[in-house]
């Protein structure tokens, strides 16, 4: 992978405003820094207030940090000039479809972004339909957004942010409200998105299955990134991410359970394939 | 049950009346009323009457479907058409009983003003019948350009109302989810008066409002991410072009209001 950065995080820290004038929160980042690289797959791992959500904000320039700094391709994101090429930049998708939907026709709603950056009509047409197309959504862009399943109204959100034509996708808990349907759905968009068009994905999750399918995973605790690394790392510090109340990946869980009970599978498990594979090799090994 | 109800009413189609670019069909609406009201005598009102009946056979739209619309202002008409009756008193008495009495003045006044009615509601339900809400903000917002120089952005008004229709059938769906929790605590709905059961919408109002507040802020912040900030160099991808059938329709109003202001003066006036 080639390491062009495209979001560095430098020693942030970050506080809320209080309720009274001027006065601060005790800060939810606490001198954080973080590298994310162009074309990679970064899965954000974290219980609820760890400031996953907070971090988002200021990728994208809705927040800025109290000290430190935030670099998006190279655009320091307490420069005011720069905010709209920063949100050009880095589009976000949120948990709740319902609340990002802007418009009443799904096309309508996908065109909102390019509208608001000021690109020529044709232009923008064209963008809105590849837009739909790739996330599979082009059948129903005449749909009303009301309608359509949980899966669909996030598809539609994911392409409202490429027709923006975002370098980077940060996605904040976007399969939290979907069924396993919508989930894969969203999650295969997801992957395509990375791995065809070279997109930078950032994926906050709470579910293990879907940090394991990410290029690197960061684990942050308190404001702070505990652990990161390729998920095999990162899952390998089973009892780190068990007292920061997170859980690890079901297969994973699996192998430890059998080797409890003196049943030992060879290799690292992390998904179902993993297990699988390894399971026979355990048979085979016995006969 | 409350899902059910269709707002905005748009019947999808591609009859000329659809093709319509919806700042015409504003415009042109907007027009047919007041000539709804020019109309002085029985022979005009048939004119405006003919015209209507042609547009919605134009537009495809099933009768039955006008009908529908007329039923909620059935009322209305029935009263106006009951106070003309018995307080007009012109004309030859046809029947009397005491001092209560109706006179031909009386059934005509009632006549003309139940077609003229539902000539408005025709005419009127036509535009939403056949224009997709986004359309018609969108030929409001052009419309009220002009505006811009008085300082009222017109704009944040088109903005406020997609999003108002936007939202209306997903707070429509949180009313009955909230409505299904409240009964499932023990919250009676349905019986005693009409106090009693206001007082038991304040369980509902007051999550919805808070739902909604929720909402709003993080449909902010969604419009924020996207680069929102007001109607200044902001595009739209649907460009609005006047073609063959929007200048036609101009012309033809144009000749009808030509028609009603010939029959007002050769006829005598009834109203
Ligand atoms: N607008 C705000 N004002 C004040 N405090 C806030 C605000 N938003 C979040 N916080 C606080 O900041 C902390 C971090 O919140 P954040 O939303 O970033 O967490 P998160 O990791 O996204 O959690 P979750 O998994 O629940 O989404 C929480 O303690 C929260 O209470
Ligand atoms: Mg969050």
């Amino acid at each position: 992978m080639n390491k062009e950065i495209m979001i560095q995080i430098q020693n942030v820290t970050y506080a809320y405003e209080g309720d009274e004038e001027g006065s601060k929160l005790s800060p939810v980042l606490q001198n954080l820094s973080l590298d994310i690289y162009r074309g990679e797959f970064l899965a954000i791992l974290g219980h609820n207030g760890s400031g996953k959500s907070t971090l988002t904000r200021l990728c994208n320039a809705m927040a800025q940090p109290d000290s430190g700094k935030v670099y998006v391709d190279g655009m320091d994101t307490a420069d005011e000039k720069l905010e709209y090429d920063i949100r050009e930049k880095v589009g976000v998708v949120m948990q709740n479809p319902d609340n990002q939907i802007v418009a009443t026709i799904v096309e309508e709603d996908v065109a909102f972004g390019p509208e608001n950056l000021g690109v020529e009509p044709s232009e923008i047409r064209r963008r809105v339909d590849s837009a739909l197309r790739r996330v599979g959504m082009y059948e129903y862009r005449n749909h009303e957004p009301h309608k359509l399943s949980g899966g669909q109204k996030q598809r539609v959100a994911i392409a409202g942010v490429l027709a923006m034509q975002t370098e980077c996708i940060i996605l904040d808990e976007p399969t939290a409200m979907l069924d396993p349907q919508g989930r894969r759905e969203v999650m295969q968009t997801i992957h395509e998105l990375n791995r065809e068009m070279g997109i930078t994905v950032v994926l906050i999750t709470h579910f293990m299955e879907e940090a394991v399918q990410a290029d690197r995973v960061a684990v942050m605790d308190e404001g702070q990134i505990l652990l990161l690394g390729p998920p095999r790392e990162v899952f390998a510090h089973r009892q780190v991410l068990l007292d920061s109340g997170l859980d690890i990946p079901q297969s994973a869980k699996l192998a430890d359970r059998l080797q409890q009970l003196g049943i030992c599978l060879p290799g690292d498990i992390l998904t179902p394939d993993d297990f699988v594979s390894s399971f026979r090799a355990y048979r085979e090994g016995k006969r | 049950m409350i899902k059910d109800i269709t707002l905005g009413q748009y019947f999808p189609g591609n009859s000329p009346i659809h093709r319509l670019d919806p700042r015409s069909k504003l415009v042109l609406v907007f027009a047919l009323l007041i000539i709804i009201f020019l109309c002085q005598n029985f022979f005009s009102l048939a004119l405006i009457t003919v015209f209507s009946v042609v547009c919605v056979l134009l537009s495809r739209i099933p009768f039955k479907t006008m009908m529908k619309g007329l039923k909620t202002i059935v009322f209305v008409i029935l009263l106006t058409s009951i106070l003309q009756i018995f307080y007009n008193h012109e004309g030859t008495i046809l029947w009397q009983w005491h001092k209560i009495q109706i006179t031909t003045g009386g059934v005509s006044m009632a006549i003309f003003i139940t077609v003229r009615i539902i000539c408005l509601i025709f005419v009127s339900s036509l535009l939403t019948y056949t224009t997709s809400p986004t359309l018609l903000t969108d030929g409001i917002e052009r419309l009220l350009k002009p505006l811009k120089k008085i300082h009222i952005e017109p704009h944040t008004l088109a903005m406020m109302m997609t999003i108002a229709l936007r939202f209306i059938p997903t707070l429509i769906e949180e009313v009955d989810h909230i409505m299904a929790a409240q009964k499932a605590r023990g919250a009676d709905l349905e019986s005693g008066n009409l106090i009693k059961r206001a007082k038991a919408l304040i369980p509902i109002l007051i999550p919805l409002f808070v739902n909604s507040f929720r909402r709003a802020y993080d449909l902010a912040y969604a419009m924020e991410c996207r680069c929102y900030r007001g109607g200044d160099g902001r595009t739209r991808m649907r460009i609005m072009k006047l073609s063959g059938v929007d200048f036609a329709a101009y012309a033809v109003c144009a000749l009808l209001l030509a028609g009603v202001i010939v029959l007002n003066i050769c006829f005598e006036a009834v109203i």
